[in-house]
């Protein structure tokens, strides 16, 4: 019998049965919820008469649709925002789960609150209604993102019905060169093999590239998995997994860490596991990446320029990339860095961590945002945000010229209340450079923080290696 | 939930690849606590020339009259691919669509499709090129009729077409199965498991 895979691990560790069907019964360890869709399964469950089985095992946050200027409350300005909040906080009281309100000093997006109070951790599943619920993969959970109906069978039964995905792995040889992060690596991944190469696969990272990243890193990787149409993305826990989640709110204490640190220890691919499709990156020569298109696929780098479409030998793809054009308003063979910016954006679960704000203050300090741009910094949870504060970034980011505003998903999306301008061009840390996805014909641009930073001080797009020069 | 086993339909093509469910239904759309009421958000940013004023674009498939009625949609690969909101599933669902064909799916998007009696049907991306192109020469005539019993999708040519559908999702769709119910079969089974699983992994239990 050949070995086994970090994700058959996690995966034999957790399967109740096999079905009749195909498909396996999973034990879910963790399920995290948000105002968002929260509300629709929670109440879809009572309405059926069935109580949430295990409430100690959820939690909720107000992330998606609540304000991230000063002073908000449940008025949100997104139409009947406030009937999502109320109604989210009603049902969560119901059931007895621990919410993260407006007001906690803990709240923030999903994705960042579960590693930072180690709600998720290494070998543990996790669900949540959100698709980059994959960003936990970063410590090593299996985590991915599901529907409401999905969200209300774990919370009924804590268990889900799930077909066993294939195996992949991404080796990273080398190194990431100074100023080329996790983000860039993943922006290259997914332009190399398009936004489908991960379909039905467990998608794990691997090699000396992913052991250099610290874990918040890893979690930007992870969370870009989706992306790639992966299940989920997976890192092997290591050291910094550990110094990283030791003494976190939720992370388990004295005897039972010891008990974790040993099943831990365990939680790595076999040297002669097998994968169904492996993938090689050469990190030494990755570069800042940024997107042209609208999908993540539509990716190149901060020195390239616009592709050609004729170039593309594939008819779907050409077409696609004639419409990205059109719809970003590019022509074939423009440089990147000639496109002037109208604003930038640093937040979302996959880049507003403390390590990203870092980044972007490095750039920033000292300078300031280019006239007529407009940029905003929405720190990933309340408590980043007061982390930040207490290094004084804060005052970075606005002596700089960056709004500075209250944790939350903000304007990763257009949710109808606050948004980027009509056609406006955006270069934004978060995943999605779908059409309107931050707003009615917004142009997005994904980057790195430190590249939307000094894109943010040139007016163009810009790689922070100019401004060093 | 609403069973699937034969369906026969008008069609309209939407080959695009990487069509996303913000595209579905955009997040702007979701404005209830609710599962219904959606579908006049349905790809609400190619579907209407001003959203705010909801004046349909005559260029887009399911505006025009000739494909009016659809509930079949040929799509490109990678369908439903980006957000895991269900409500891009329930919109489809309320305007009437039973059935979805592309070359590949998003994973969430498909899971909750066949969670809402909706089939997400795999062919080849030349033969839904083929199928799309019957189609469109008289969308009212030339329709769909999709077989789940036995797999087979008949084309308006006369020729039928195979397709395989995991075998979990479909059993849920030919019965319009409970998934929950289903698993409250297993009750006895999970505590089991539980009790065991907090003995050998207590750090996991909260």
């Amino acid at each position: 019998m050949s070995g086994r895979s970090l994700f058959d691990k996690i995966w034999d560790r957790h399967q109740i049965e096999t079905q009749a069907d195909g498909s396996s019964l999973i034990l879910i360890d963790r399920i995290f919820l948000h105002e968002r869709t929260g509300a629709v399964a929670l109440e879809s469950l009572a309405d059926a008469g069935r109580p949430v089985r295990h409430p100690e095992a959820v939690f909720c946050t107000m992330d998606h649709i609540v304000d991230t200027t000063a002073g908000r409350n449940d008025n949100t300005r997104m139409p009947s925002g406030k009937a999502f909040i109320q109604a989210t906080r009603k049902a969560a009281r119901a059931a007895g789960i621990r919410l993260f309100d407006l007001d906690d000093p803990q709240q923030g997006i999903a994705h960042v609150l579960s590693p930072e109070l180690g709600i998720a951790l290494p070998g543990l599943t996790l669900v949540c209604p959100d698709s980059h619920t994959c960003t936990l993969g970063g410590l090593g959970a299996l985590a991915w993102g599901i529907g409401s109906t999905e969200a209300e069978h774990a919370l009924a039964t804590k268990t889900l019905r799930v077909h066993r995905p294939r195996n992949m792995r991404v080796h990273c040889a080398g190194t990431l060169p100074i100023g080329t992060t996790a983000k860039d690596l993943i922006l290259h991944l997914i332009g190399r093999y398009g936004a489908g190469g991960g379909a039905g696969h467990a998608l794990e990272f691997c090699g000396p590239a992913i052991r250099a990243l610290d874990i918040e890193a890893r979690l930007t990787l992870c969370n870009m998995a989706v992306e790639f149409s992966a299940f989920s993305g997976l890192v092997a826990p290591d050291e910094k997994t550990i110094d990283y989640l030791r003494g976190r709110d939720y992370a388990p204490q004295g005897p039972l860490w010891e008990a974790a640190l040993a099943d831990w220890s365990e939680l790595h691919s076999d040297a002669d596991a097998r994968f169904d499709t492996e993938y090689q990156i050469d990190c030494s020569q990755l570069s800042p990446a940024v997107t042209w298109g609208t999908s993540p696929q539509h990716a190149t780098t901060v020195a390239g320029q616009v592709p050609d479409p004729a170039r593309c030998a594939d008819a779907g793809g050409r077409s696609a990339m004639q419409r990205a054009l059109n719809y970003m308003d590019l022509q074939p063979g423009q440089a990147m860095r000639e496109l002037r910016i109208d604003a930038a954006f640093i937040g979302s679960c996959t880049n507003a961590r403390l390590s990203d704000l870092r980044a972007a203050a490095a750039v920033l300090r000292g300078r300031k945002v280019a006239a007529g741009v407009r940029a905003i910094c929405v720190p990933g949870s309340s408590t980043v945000k007061r982390e930040a504060e207490a290094e004084g970034l804060d005052r970075i980011f606005t002596e700089a010229g960056f709004q500075w505003r209250e944790a939350g998903c903000s304007m990763c999306f257009f949710a109808g209340g606050e948004s980027m301008g009509y056609q406006e061009r955006v270069i934004s840390s978060t995943n999605r450079n779908f059409e309107s996805r931050q707003g009615p014909q917004t142009r997005t641009h994904l980057a790195s923080p430190a590249t939307v930073a000094a894109s943010a001080v040139f007016g163009r797009i810009g790689a922070a290696s100019e401004l060093s020069a | 939930m609403r069973p699937f086993t034969r369906h026969r339909g008008i069609a309209a093509p939407l080959l695009r690849i990487n069509i996303d469910t913000d595209a579905i239904i955009p997040s702007r759309e979701m404005k209830t606590v609710s599962k219904r009421g959606l579908s006049a958000g349905l790809f609400a940013g190619w579907r209407y020339l001003d959203a705010g004023s909801r004046t349909p674009d005559p260029s887009f498939v399911l505006n025009q009259d000739a494909h009016a009625g659809a509930s079949i949609l040929l799509g490109g690969a990678n369908f439903g691919c980006g957000s895991s909101r269900e409500h891009a599933v329930w919109a489809l669902a309320e305007y009437g669509i039973r059935c979805i064909i592309a070359p590949s799916f998003g994973a969430i998007f498909a899971n909750n499709c066949v969670r809402n009696g909706l089939l997400p049907l795999v062919l080849d991306d030349a033969l839904v090129r083929q199928l799309a192109a019957q189609v469109v020469k008289n969308p009212q005539q030339a329709q769909l009729d999709i077989d789940l019993e036995h797999c087979q999708v008949l084309a308006p040519d006369g020729q039928a077409h195979s397709f395989s559908l995991a075998e979990g999702h479909r059993q849920m769709l030919l019965q319009g199965l409970d998934p929950i119910a289903l698993t409250q079969q297993s009750q006895a089974r999970i505590d089991q498991h539980l009790a065991q699983d907090r003995q050998a992994r207590p750090w996991a239990y909260l």
